[in-house]
């Protein structure tokens, strides 16, 4: 599964990780995230991210 | 000699008790001609607040800014609208001195101080509209993530109309004079857009989306309270407009040649395209980087159409302070800006290849092939740059 980069801070959101503290389970892939997900840095949402 | 440092009367029930850096030169690598401030804030409310504090070694201009006032023990609530260590550098001190009875940060800050103090003392979280009742007056957050922090909030006081802004809307400007109608507005215009080239350039979308919802709030303002250079309490609405300009990076006629030489042949391509530049009607700015320092480069692209660099070519690289310029540059992510290389060289040439691969990761437009001169150049050579410069020139008429 492919990791996406947030373009205003620079988080990697890593399908294998998940985002825990967001209530992301390990092993969700980009595109299942919720609509709302946020990044957990910066706060930007979804359409703020890129493929690594 | 502590009495000497008094508080600054904003309101009957706010002051302004930060502190004053009349030499601080090199701000982690921004250099500050004019100094600094780091402006904290006490708000006399029944529960007595101060906002922010200061960088360590200021910490007895605070106390005593404070005490001038109240007891600083009396200091019930601290709110850290951001965590950096110019804002939080007293606040672990403060905690222990004054023991309040709550310190408050948004939820990034919370854990960013946990972060830099190693703090065990709860620090208290709020959410983004959040509100904090201090008796008779109210305290409303708003989240301000990446500008420039992620953990950076506003605080808003509605009985006063005073925004506590942390860095947005401030300025490194070391002044004895506390209001913006005090001081000569050219400075305020340079000093101002100098720091928004060098802290938030990156993050203009952001600030473009945090005017829209300032404005939407209903929010007004008397006073806007930044955390470094003098409060706004005459010309709000036009920093607010800057702001909402310099966030929309829109390009204007302007070229940047910036270079660095050796034996000045480098320099003698940047005069070159520099005239030509001017001729076509450009304006042109044209920077060596043995006296301009990365931030004058940074506050020279803020409004520019395009960006000219060169290099000489020193073993197989580019030039250490032309790598160093690109390094910055690339991090405040200018947009709307096309480019152009060029160098003198001895034997290889790399350096204006390789700068312009560093403007093709920069996302702009290479408008031509790297133009590079062997040793010193030549009448032709010369001509070559001038003509570069009017193409440039050229195409900035579209702006």
């Amino acid at each position: 599964m492919e990791k996406y980069v947030c373009n205003i801070c620079g988080y990697v959101y890593d399908p294998e990780q998940g985002d825990p503290d967001g209530g992301i389970a390990p092993g969700t892939a980009f595109a299942d995230l919720p609509d709302d997900w946020i990044c957990p840095i910066c706060g930007s949402g979804k359409d703020e991210f890129v493929p690594e | 000699m502590a009495d000497v440092y008094k508080a600054v009367k904003l309101t009957d029930r706010v002051y302004w008790v930060g502190a004053i850096d009349w030499t601080i030169r090199d701000f982690h690598g921004y250099t500050t001609p004019r100094g600094s401030t780091y402006n904290a804030y006490l708000i006399l409310a029944d529960k007595i607040t101060l906002v922010d504090t200061v960088k360590a070694p200021f910490r007895e201009e605070l106390l005593s800014r404070i005490a001038s006032v109240v007891d600083p023990k009396d200091i019930q609530v601290i709110v850290s609208n951001h965590s950096e260590m110019d804002h939080s550098g007293c606040l672990a001190d403060m905690i222990n001195l004054i023991e309040p009875e709550k310190v408050v940060a948004s939820t990034m800050g919370a854990k960013t101080l946990r972060d830099i103090f190693h703090l065990d003392r709860e620090i208290i979280s709020v959410k983004d509209g959040e509100q904090l009742s201090l008796g008779n007056l109210t305290l409303r957050f708003m989240e301000t993530r990446m500008i420039h922090w992620p953990d950076s909030m506003f605080s808003y006081l509605p009985e006063e109309e005073i925004l506590f802004s942390h860095d947005a809307f401030g300025m490194h400007l070391a002044s004895a004079e506390r209001f913006d109608d005090e001081i000569d507005p050219a400075i305020l215009q340079y000093e101002g857009a100098t720091y928004f080239a060098n802290i938030l350039l990156p993050y203009s979308s952001l600030v473009t989306r945090l005017l829209g919802r300032v404005g939407s709030s209903g929010m007004a303002f008397k006073y806007i309270a930044p955390d470094h250079g003098p409060v706004w309490r005459k010309d709000i609405g036009g920093t607010i407009g800057r702001y909402g300009d310099w966030a929309a990076q829109k390009p204007t006629r302007k070229a940047v040649v910036v270079y660095g030489t050796m034996w000045h042949s480098t320099e003698r391509m940047a005069r070159a395209i520099s005239e030509g530049l001017a001729n076509g009607g450009a304006i042109a700015r044209c920077m060596s980087l043995d006296v301009f320092h990365r931030s004058n480069v940074a506050y020279e692209v803020l409004d520019a159409g395009a960006l000219v660099i060169g290099s000489s070519t020193l073993n197989n690289n580019m030039l250490p302070q032309v790598a160093d310029v690109l390094t910055y540059l690339k991090g405040l992510r200018p947009v709307n800006l096309m480019g152009a290389s060029f160098g003198s060289y001895g034997w290889s040439g790399e350096a204006p290849g390789q700068i312009a691969e560093i403007l093709k990761e920069m996302k702009i437009e290479v408008m031509v092939e790297p133009m590079k001169v062997q040793h010193v150049p030549r009448e032709n050579d010369l001509a070559r740059c001038y003509a570069l410069g009017e193409d440039i020139a050229l195409q900035l008429r579209r702006n």
